[in-house]
């Protein structure tokens, strides 16, 4: 730390020339600089990926941690505070909702040989509605449209008889929606 | 600020600025941090749009090439984000926190005087109120907040209650999560 060098001079600070550190490691779970994982609340899960990514790091990090164990002890649980597994059971639980997460593809009859498809819970998955609306009526060549449906989130409705085509472009797009959490059903005229 | 800061609902519109608008926020960042002189060619080259994020509230993120530089509230002076910070960090003035702070800056809370003036916190420069300042922790390398002084250091020192400083964004926040897309 170069705070000493700073000049107390207030009236007219000179300002020393900054330091540029140009890569700075982030964790790649919790998004902090390293240093602070242990207060982001995964910090087990933190461990294990510096572990995987920067021995040397990983043991400036935290120091009190034996290299020599094997990779899957490290869940320290007699090291943890309350308050730190307090967080983990937490982000647990947000996992777990997670996997509850449904997109679902609805068929809905308009006449009797129109329909629509109605794609809902996209954006449980960071799905930008706006672009996936317009990618499925690029694809299908139909009109596709972001509509708010009576519960107050965000649908889209795409025209034509695609619901099988659409699941299969959900599959292939966006990797971070499960296929098992995606469901097609049909449904009556709204 | 970015507490609760989810870019698809706060973020009411963007677009890129005019050329002289430009320069007006780069001559006034340089102003206020005249230790990135040497870069800010790198940061905001003059050939490349500079996009402003305009949010609620008026509040202003500057963007370049789809990263997030700056922003400021109300015409008031402008912040880095975090990100940017903790590459060139010595640009503005630093306090420092105690270790048993940390876990509260980090869920937004405001810097109240005595995790300023404790054992392993640090405030070396006197600084008037108003000043915006980089929040170091006990211990750390990196920055974890920005704050705003809302009292002057002296006055930290003597009294030695309630908020020192104002956090404006903390690692970890909405601003720090922010993805937005030109």
């Amino acid at each position: 730390m170069s705070d000493s060098e700073q000049h107390a001079d207030d009236a007219q600070p000179v300002w020393p020339p900054t330091r540029v550190l140009p890569d700075i490691l982030y964790c790649g779970v919790c998004t902090l600089p390293i240093e602070y994982c242990e207060f982001a609340g995964t910090v087990s899960k933190c461990q294990k990926w510096l572990r995987n990514k920067d021995q040397a790091l990983f043991a400036k990090t935290w120091p009190d941690i034996d290299l020599s164990q094997k990779l899957e002890e490290t869940t320290i649980d007699e090291g943890m505070t309350k308050e730190q597994k307090k967080a983990e059971a937490k982000a647990a639980q947000e996992a777990k909702k997670k996997a509850n997460q449904r997109v679902v593809i609805k068929r809905i009859e308009r006449s009797k040989r129109k329909c629509v498809i109605e794609v809902s819970g996209l954006e449980l998955f960071g799905v930008d509605l706006k672009k996936a609306a317009k990618l499925f009526a690029t694809k299908f060549a139909t009109g596709a449209s972001v509509t708010k449906n009576p519960q107050g989130t965000d649908d889209i409705v795409v025209q034509g008889d695609v619901q099988d085509d659409i699941y299969d472009l959900v599959v292939e797009t966006w990797e971070q929606v499960p296929e098992e959490q995606i469901e097609l059903t049909e449904g009556k005229k709204k | 600020m970015f507490k609760k800061f989810v870019p698809k609902d706060d973020v009411s519109g963007k677009s890129k600025v005019k050329s002289s608008v430009q320069r007006g926020i780069r001559a006034k960042i340089l102003e206020q941090y005249p230790a990135l002189n040497p870069y800010i060619e790198e940061l905001i080259p003059k050939k490349d749009p500079l996009v402003l994020v305009k949010c609620h509230d008026r509040l202003n993120v500057v963007m370049v090439n789809d990263q997030l530089l700056f922003f400021n509230h109300h015409d008031g002076p402008y912040y880095p984000t975090l990100q940017l910070l903790h590459k060139y960090p010595d640009i503005m003035p630093k306090v420092q926190v105690d270790r048993g702070a940390i876990k509260f800056v980090l869920s937004g809370a405001n810097i109240m005087c005595p995790g300023l003036t404790s054992k392993g916190a640090r405030l070396d420069t006197d600084l008037p109120v108003d000043t915006p300042v980089a929040v170091l922790a006990e211990g750390k390398e990196h920055a974890l907040a920005l704050g705003e002084l809302k009292m002057s250091t002296s006055d930290i020192k003597s009294i030695n209650k309630g908020v020192g400083v104002e956090l404006v964004h903390f690692i970890n926040d909405g601003l720090w999560h922010a993805k937005i897309e030109a």
